[in-house]
């Protein structure tokens, strides 16, 4: 019945990036490598997935250990600090309530990268499992479970994230359920997928016909097998996760203040611009940081694409 | 063909139906029942118990559910209670304000991603091609909101040439009578979907140039030109169209974020505005039209690309 290919491009893109040089196959191979040793050659050789690794090694330090080096009160507003410009003291000025923005994008960052990471491991490590479930089973379970994805898949996702916003007033935690809770079903479909032609391999067929488990073939032998179409999927979940934060956050319906993330603090600057006064210090630092952040995801999952498409690799 | 098609939809019904009885499921999500939601906190539970009567909500679930979709049926999507309108007059206030942006928006992107996407697949890998995935990859990467505020930024703190806010108007005539307020908008809207249009029409056109007919056309000593616009261009376009129907979610949670910067009276906007009062019979209304509208998008799609593509077959 799946007549369309997935209405998300990233999938069905020919490799965009895909170093030229893997064709050449060595003579002088010495031994046999594994597979993530391989698969890092080629993504070595990927100049713009290299700088991206970079972007988001800077993004970690810069949240996570940037406040041990640059204390910022985040927790106490400050009126006097009201909306400063850019000086000394605060290099990127202050928000509406005087805290410092420099600050405030490192604490702003930490929930952005958590809640991230968090919600696209949730939601890959449901998907899979349910995919590659439903893709194995076969027949009319596997029939009535996608269908369950389709109903899913067709509420606009943001609708579903806000009605959940409003209802659960989320903490960081309850915010990764919020974004897993529909997100997996996506990455369900697609494992699913991967599966429909994993499982008529004679490995897998070994494992039925030696009496080996349903759970058994799918842990041990389909989800390792589609282990690369899995971890690029998370790259772009991760992406994906921030992106949506940031958007509820933009709404003021993210996480509870003090906590912030980037979204949110760009809706302070929304409020002033439509104003007509100039604060660009309030959307351009965390607008950055989301798109650094994101364009650095996407172009790690490309490269790892092409890392594990053996056909890219060395032997 | 007859038989594809009742298959078709009848999946889509299954999916409808099981959307619905999530979207009423949902109506229980809300803290203390729909009922406290309304009344609020202070209400007693002699109150929230007689109005559960009122409103059929102590009665088990099944009932619920074919007495609410029987009233949908009847088109009453609820009352709002907080607006003090049905839920069916707002959506028919403010759906054609909305319409009107999705439309010139999706027009607009498409009259740059196609030709766009077209000329980068012709010149793959040359500097142009990859300034335009440059540009693509900052859309996808950029939330919509990010995009809308750095143009008024640009557009209208710095350089003043049109206004920050959408044109405002209860009907479609108050809105286009001020067509330099919908540059913005419309322009925001159309960024983040040109990057989707113009990667999908890029690999569609990759896809179908090394295909035999294409060969087929050049021996028979068609000018590139010809092959170019006779051949290959209207077979990729095959694939934009279906997407069209696959991204209704897309373009809804587009159109959120664009009327809630620009304060464009759309159903975005009232849907915004509904999150942040906890008006949870206008959320559910809203998401179950945009679910409807996604639900029948994809059949369409569905359906155009195997009337559109005489490979496709219908077992």
């Amino acid at each position: 019945m799946a007549i369309m290919p997935g209405a998300d491009p990233r999938e069905v893109e020919t490799p965009l990036f895909a170093p030229e040089a893997a064709e050449a196959t060595e003579a002088g191979a010495a031994k046999p490598r594994g597979l993530l040793r391989r698969g890092w050659e080629v993504f070595a050789e990927n100049r713009l997935a290299l700088a991206s690794l970079g972007v988001l090694v800077f993004m970690v330090l810069f949240c996570f250990v940037g406040p041990l080096i640059y204390h910022t009160d985040q927790v106490h507003t400050n009126l006097t600090d009201s909306l400063c410009p850019p000086s000394a003291s605060h290099p990127l000025g202050c928000d509406n309530v005087g805290y410092d923005q420099l600050g405030r994008l490192m604490v702003g960052g930490q929930t952005s990268l958590e809640v991230g990471f968090a919600a696209a491991i949730v939601a890959v490590i449901i998907g899979t499992l349910y995919g590659a479930f439903s893709g194995f089973i076969g027949g009319p379970i596997d029939s009535f479970l996608m269908r369950i994805v389709d109903a899913g898949l067709s509420i606009p996702y943001i609708m579903v994230v806000v009605i959940l916003s409003v209802v659960f007033h989320p903490d960081t935690v309850i915010m990764i359920f919020i974004i897993a809770v529909f997100y997996w079903l996506g990455v369900a479909r697609l494992v699913r997928g991967e599966t429909l032609s994993l499982r008529t391999r004679e490995y897998v067929q070994a494992v039925k016909v030696l009496g080996g488990r349903n759970s058994r073939a799918v842990v041990r032998h389909i989800v390792p097998n589609a282990i690369g179409t899995i971890i690029v999927q998370t790259t772009f979940a991760i992406a994906d996760s921030i992106i949506i934060l940031a958007g509820l956050g933009f709404l003021g319906l993210g996480v509870q203040p003090p906590a912030t993330d980037w979204g949110d603090m760009l809706s302070g600057g929304l409020q002033y611009l439509q104003s007509g006064t100039n604060y660009w210090w309030l959307i351009y630092p965390a607008g950055i940081a989301i798109i650094l952040t994101c364009i650095a995801f996407n172009f790690i999952g490309d490269a790892l694409r092409d890392s594990f498409e053996t056909r890219l690799q060395r032997r | 063909m007859i038989g594809f098609l009742i298959r078709r939809i009848l999946q889509a019904l299954l999916v409808l139906f099981l959307v619905t009885v999530f979207t009423l499921a949902l109506v229980h999500l809300f803290p203390g029942g729909p009922i406290r939601s309304l009344l609020g906190p202070r209400a007693t539970p002699q109150q929230v118990a007689h109005y559960n009567q009122v409103y059929g909500f102590d009665q088990p679930f099944y009932v619920q559910y074919i007495k609410w979709v029987g009233q949908i049926l009847h088109g009453n999507l609820g009352f709002s209670t907080k607006l003090n309108q049905s839920v069916t007059s707002l959506i028919a206030q403010d759906l054609p304000k909305t319409i009107v942006l999705v439309v010139l928006g999706t027009v607009v992107s498409l009259l740059f991603g196609i030709p766009l996407g077209l000329y980068q697949a012709v010149k793959r890998y040359t500097t142009g091609d990859y300034v335009l995935t440059g540009i693509s990859f900052l859309g996808y990467a950029t939330p919509t909101f990010f995009v809308a505020l750095l143009l008024v930024e640009w557009f209208s703190i710095d350089v003043p040439l049109f206004p920050p806010f959408a044109p405002q108007g209860s009907t479609i005539g108050q809105i286009l009578s001020d067509p330099r307020a919908l540059v913005l908008p419309v322009a925001a809207y159309s960024f983040v979907l040109y990057a989707l249009w113009s990667r999908y029409m890029r690999s569609s056109v990759m896809d179908n140039l090394v295909q035999d007919y294409v060969r087929t056309a050049r021996a028979k000593g068609a000018s590139e030109r010809r092959v170019l616009w006779g051949h290959v261009f209207r077979n990729s376009l095959m694939s934009i169209i279906t997407l069209l129907g696959l991204s209704l979610p897309t373009l809804v949670a587009g159109a959120i974020f664009i009327e809630v910067v620009f304060n464009y009276p759309g159903m975005g906007l009232a849907f915004y505005n509904a999150a942040l009062n906890v008006d949870y019979q206008v959320l559910l209304g809203f998401t179950l039209i945009a679910t409807l509208a996604t639900i029948i998008g994809n059949l369409l799609a569905d359906v155009g690309y195997a009337v559109l593509d005489p490979r496709v077959r219908y077992n």
